[in-house]
């Protein structure tokens, strides 16, 4: 549990893991709106999200008297939604990719990934591609993030949370949220721009110089 | 400031929340270097992107299908243990 916080929904979650079905309702009344949200920006059709979301409470039924409340109920209810999002679009991606290229094994900003393919996005790119391409190339570029910046990138840049917000939901600090969003920033911008980028007006990123 | 770090900068300069001093010189190179220039904008572009479309309401009638679901589930789950 992030430090000097108290669960705001712990008395619900001690009636429910005692069977009372009334308070696991209240659980998923205050949530289902906000996970049915992130899950819909993430699997981007809405059977899909129903479906994410029923499975993600039900797994927490099945999961319930094991959850020790060393997360908030929320975050942990957000994690199983988010695996059980990226597990549906893995299931529904038809041009699957089996490799994950950038190294990303820190949370400090030593290694930080240079940008590899830098260019100006095609002209409308959005207008021109088909809107259903572009959401699985979104669905699928966020897919191959590793979990521990995905779920980053969707707090901060997907539900608009806080830096401030986002670690103590997830039990960090800032700086390794920072450090998290701008790896997954990085990456995402790397695929994107790799699909979407003008080839023929590509440039060098010269890391040593300081143009003044 | 070279690119190295204006890297580290970025996040808080796309996202405004960047000391007004560290702000000037991360302009400056901008000012001098397309390259990065490119990369804040792809960096907008995607999450632009990401957020674009329009919110999608959760269906009312999911709300019901939802709660018969859960209900059947808990009661296997539940009535099955106190038992």
């Amino acid at each position: 549990m992030e430090p000097s916080t108290v669960d705001p929904d712990h008395e619900l979650v001690v009636r429910a893991k005692s069977g009372d079905f009334s308070a696991f309702e209240q659980l998923v009344a205050l949530y289902e709106r906000r996970l049915f949200a992130t899950v819909f920006r993430i699997v981007r059709n809405r059977e899909d999200a129903e479906e994410v979301v029923q499975d993600t409470f039900v797994s927490a039924i099945e999961h319930l008297a094991s959850f020790r409340e060393e997360a908030r109920f929320y975050t942990w209810l957000m994690r199983i939604g988010l695996n059980a999002a990226f597990k549906r679009l893995k299931q529904n991606d038809r041009n699957p990719r089996t490799v994950s290229t950038v190294a990303d094994s820190g949370d400090s900003y030593a290694d930080i990934p240079h940008p590899q393919f830098i260019a100006p996005w095609r002209d409308g790119p959005v207008a021109s591609a088909e809107r259903k391409e572009l959401d699985e190339l979104l669905g699928r570029a966020l897919g191959e993030l590793d979990e521990k910046y995905r779920i980053v990138f969707v707090l901060r840049d997907l539900e608009e949370r806080s830096t401030a917000e986002t670690a103590a939901l997830l039990g960090m600090t800032e700086t390794n949220v920072k450090v998290r969003l701008l790896r997954a920033r990085l990456q995402l911008r790397e695929r994107m721009t790799r699909a979407l980028g003008d080839e023929s007006r590509q440039l060098v990123q010269h890391h040593e110089h300081s143009p003044e | 400031m070279k690119c190295e770090e204006l890297l580290k900068a970025l996040n808080d300069y796309v996202d405004g929340h960047v000391d007004p001093a560290v702000c000037e010189e991360f302009e400056s190179h901008l000012a001098g270097c397309n390259p990065c220039q490119v990369v804040v904008d792809n960096i907008r572009n995607t999450i632009e992107l990401y957020r674009s479309g329009v919110p999608y309401e959760m269906p009312p009638e999911f709300h019901d299908r939802l709660r018969q679901r859960l209900k059947s589930k808990w009661t296997k789950v539940f009535g099955a243990r106190k038992e």
